[in-house]
């Protein structure tokens, strides 16, 4: 893809974008113009105000401080309406899809006068059809959102935008919940966009894709751009460090010495399904001392009904779970905890940490019966413990007796992993530890797991991340609407081959095989 | 069993269960457009009390039937806008609010009415809504005088029924009010206000109710008591999960919860009813409704964002 040339037409102007939370200055005096037919990448870690400013532009929040202005003409603030009317269309990171709807009545709502009798669903749906086609988007515009994948439910937000005419486009993180493969299948749609005179907006904190789909890149850090390249003329080292501040090195995990016992197996497990997400089925998994097992594949596929049988939140409904060789007589949370399973939960506001305790409290929320004596919780243990992990985890906070829910994601996450690996577990189940933390977070929570792995300990890490799965993981599986690849060590699938079982072909390959 | 036979072939039974079905219908229809938007409303007792007595106040002090009618969908729409105002743009406890404005719209109503009545001890009668018969259709054996005697307001309640079914299954309006309930950020995201579709929903759903409320007043009886709502607010509560949030399921599960009225109270003056204390009967319908509600609801799919208030711009 070639730049554009530097004469194209504008067509959307931020100038002077500020907004603030409370306290934090999420937007500090953004400005970013975007010319016609161009992609341009808005890349920033976590937290750098990429979301809010899209947000602004958008109309889902009003700025504090300056204009947006489409074509020359200023947009009303705080107005999605009007933003639609311009021509601007927005692909959120959480869908805005209504599940009780179908695809079409999702994609025609608000689209015509309130009062009118009739939808208009067939005429709606042949225009929808005729869109997927020539951006190869398909979906079945009768089908009720509520059943389709999460690639498809995507697929159905950017044909909203089309659907209205929209001649800009925002995807807000649209990789984040795609195999590799429908990646790339959203790049070629992104380029048949842009061919037609359409311009994008890609938010992202990957700097590969970054660089595989846009023309130029404009880099956050802290609510402001400190950056600005032709795609072209820039490559993924000088990104990161636009991106992060300072220089950063990918980090290069050792291989795991030599696997230990076996811990934990897994034989033919499944589990009843929890609402809209699948249960487990058939799964076979080993844990051995000393090493580090992933399992990769898109959130909502049976990850979480895999956490919750190894917490002993779940009982297997087939097969068995054994722990040391032997099947649990009696397989709880307490029965977990005893066997030497520490959890960092995947939702570490919801499920890792109670919001308005103190950090003392949350430091002993597992451990508390441990700090017990003659029935009464010695307060003093409690606070040498929280004392403990809040020095070698490097949790920044001014004191321990703030509610912990003043600290920042990755302070937080330092003290639920230093709550977990102080006590010293044999089996530690990581559900996505490092989701939405910095670089310096993520590369402190990998370097101790390592070190927690190199120590003896089974680490079961659940990652969306492909990168880091095959980065950190000594064997790594696939999970796919509750089944488990087969594990493959180091260096024995690439990201493409995992993507095939992601989206579940493989498995029927293996079905034809056998 | 021979005598519940008889019962059920009668056409007197089957008017009766119509009657009794039609202000569950306008009140259920009117809960339902407000949790479809996504607003639990429990101002619902309160609004029909309020509708009761402000559809015979207008029409005591001189108006018409049908005017007595539009005064309580209006006084319904107002107790609508308070609840919708706490509940919609300050996001409070749906709960809270909606026992608040029970409490307020009955009070409001049993205090006007020692107001403008204080020494009265039997309420003043008004002429009611008299049946209509259909010409033609009356005439037909059992259905005749079962369906098409009734009154204009009891035609009424199914007209708004298949009224409510068509906004919301046929047109943009209904399109949208179902996505608030489900999903208000696609709502917002597609350039509609959650805010005034979900006041507006809440405001002609309280009008509904009102109107439930008025006819008993104005079709039912033809005087205002207090305690005759006598909880038919709650049991429309149930019967909108009963109907699983559908209209026309909706519409069948008031005409089972009546026709269970309509039997018990015909019961009480068989033999059975000699033999067994008469409270056994009046609890029947519950009973059985609550049996049916078990058995109905367990597949019913409630709006995702009922009772989630929506703050736009919040992180």
């Amino acid at each position: 893809m070639t730049a554009p040339a530097g004469g194209a037409r504008e067509v959307l102007r931020l100038q002077g974008i500020t907004r603030r939370f409370g306290p934090v200055l999420a937007n500090d005096g953004i400005d970013l113009v975007l010319r016609e037919g161009e992609i341009v990448a808005l890349l920033g870690e976590n937290g750098a105000g990429k979301t809010t400013l899209m947000n602004i532009l958008f109309g889902h929040y009003a700025a504090d401080a300056g204009t947006v202005s489409v074509c020359g003409r200023p947009l009303p603030p705080g107005r999605p309406g009007a933003a639609l009317a311009a021509g601007v269309g927005m692909v959120h990171q959480h869908f805005t899809l209504a599940d009780n709807l179908t695809v079409a009545e999702n994609i025609v709502l608000g689209t015509r006068p309130l009062w009118r009798p009739g939808l208009g669903l067939a005429q709606a749906s042949v225009r929808i059809s005729a869109l997927a086609r020539d951006f190869g988007l398909a979906v079945e515009p009768t089908a009720r959102v509520g059943s389709l994948t999460v690639g498809e439910r995507q697929r159905v937000e950017i044909l909203k935008a089309l659907f209205r005419d929209a001649r800009i486009l925002i995807l807000d993180e649209p990789t984040a919940v795609l195999t590799p493969q429908e990646s790339e299948a959203l790049f070629a749609t992104l380029k048949r966009m842009v061919a037609r005179g359409l311009s994008i907006i890609f938010i992202s904190h990957k700097l590969k894709e970054v660089l595989a789909v846009a023309d130029r890149v404009v880099v956050l850090r802290q609510g402001r751009v400190v950056g600005e390249a032709q795609a072209a003329g820039t490559d993924r080292g000088r990104l990161a460090e636009l991106m992060v501040g300072a220089a950063i090195r990918e980090a290069r995990v050792a291989p795991a010495a030599a696997a230990g016992a076996e811990l934990l197996r897994l034989e033919g497990v499944a589990t009843a399904p929890a609402g809209a997400a699948p249960g487990l089925r058939g799964v076979d998994l080993v844990l051995q001392a000393g090493t580090i097992t992933a399992i990769a594949g898109v959130s909502g596929n049976g990850q979480a009904a895999l956490a919750a049988l190894v917490a002993g939140l779940v009982l297997p409904t087939a097969g068995r779970l054994l722990v040391d060789g032997t099947v649990p007589a009696r397989w709880a949370p307490r029965a977990a905890l005893a066997a030497g399973i520490g959890r960092i939960p995947e939702d570490r506001h919801r499920e890792g940490a109670i919001a308005d305790f103190d950090l003392v409290e949350n430091a002993i929320l597992e451990r508390y019966s441990v700090l017990t004596r003659a029935g009464l919780l010695s307060w003093k243990g409690a606070r040498d413990w929280a004392a403990r992990i809040i020095a070698a985890y490097d949790v920044r906070t001014p004191s321990a007796d703030l509610p912990i829910r003043l600290l920042s994601g990755g302070n937080m996450q330092k003290l639920i992993l230093g709550r977990v690996l102080e006590a010293g577990p044999r089996i530690i189940l990581a559900n996505q530890p490092t989701r939405g933390l910095d670089v310096g977070a993520t590369a402190f929570v990998h370097g101790r797991l390592v070190a927690a792995r190199d120590a003896g300990a089974a680490v079961l890490l659940i990652s969306e991340d492909l990168d880091e799965a095959l980065g950190l993981a000594d064997r790594v599986h696939v999970m796919a609407r509750g089944r488990l690849s087969p594990g493959f060590g180091r260096g024995q699938a690439s990201a493409a081959d995992l993507g095939l079982w992601m989206s579940g072909e493989a498995f029927a390959e293996e079905a034809h095989a056998a | 069993m021979a005598e519940i036979l008889d019962i059920l072939a009668s056409a007197t039974f089957w008017a009766a269960v119509i009657r009794i079905a039609a202000p569950l219908i306008f009140a259920t229809l009117g809960e339902l457009l407000c949790e479809r938007a996504g607003v639990l409303n429990l101002g619902i007792e309160g609004i029909m009390v309020a509708g009761a007595f402000a559809g015979w106040f207008a029409v005591w002090s001189g108006t018409s039937l049908w005017q007595g009618v539009a005064v309580a969908f209006a006084v319904g729409m107002t107790f609508g806008l308070l609840h919708a105002l706490l509940t919609v743009p300050f996001g409070l406890s749906q709960h809270v609010v909606g026992l608040g404005v029970t409490l307020l719209a009955t009070a409001a109503a049993y205090y006007t009415y020692r107001l403008a009545l204080p020494q009265v001890t039997t309420p003043p009668r008004i002429e009611p809504f008299l049946p209509l018969a259909v010409p033609g259709l009356s005439d037909l054996p059992l259905v005749g005088p079962a369906l098409f005697a009734q009154t204009p307001l009891t035609y009424a309640a199914f007209a708004t029924a298949l009224a409510v079914a068509l906004v919301l299954a046929r047109t943009p309006l209904g399109l949208a009010l179902r996505a608030a309930g489900e999903n208000p950020t696609a709502v917002e995201a597609q350039g509609l206000s959650v805010t005034a579709l979900r006041i507006g929903a809440v405001m002609a759903g309280s009008g509904l109710m009102a109107v439930g409320g008025a006819f008993l007043t104005l079709s039912a009886f033809n005087g205002f008591f207090f305690e005759m709502v006598n909880g038919r607010g709650w049991i429309c509560i149930a019967l909108v999960v009963f109907g699983a949030w559908a209209p026309g399921k909706a519409v069948l599960g008031a005409l089972l919860f009546a026709a269970f009225d309509a039997l018990q109270i015909r019961l009480q003056q068989t033999a059975l009813g000699a033999a067994l204390p008469y409270q056994i009967f009046l609890m029947l319908p519950f009973a059985l409704s609550i049996l049916a509600l078990v058995m109905m609801s367990r597949r019913a799919t409630v709006p995702a964002a009922l009772m989630v208030p929506y703050r736009k711009g919040e992180r």
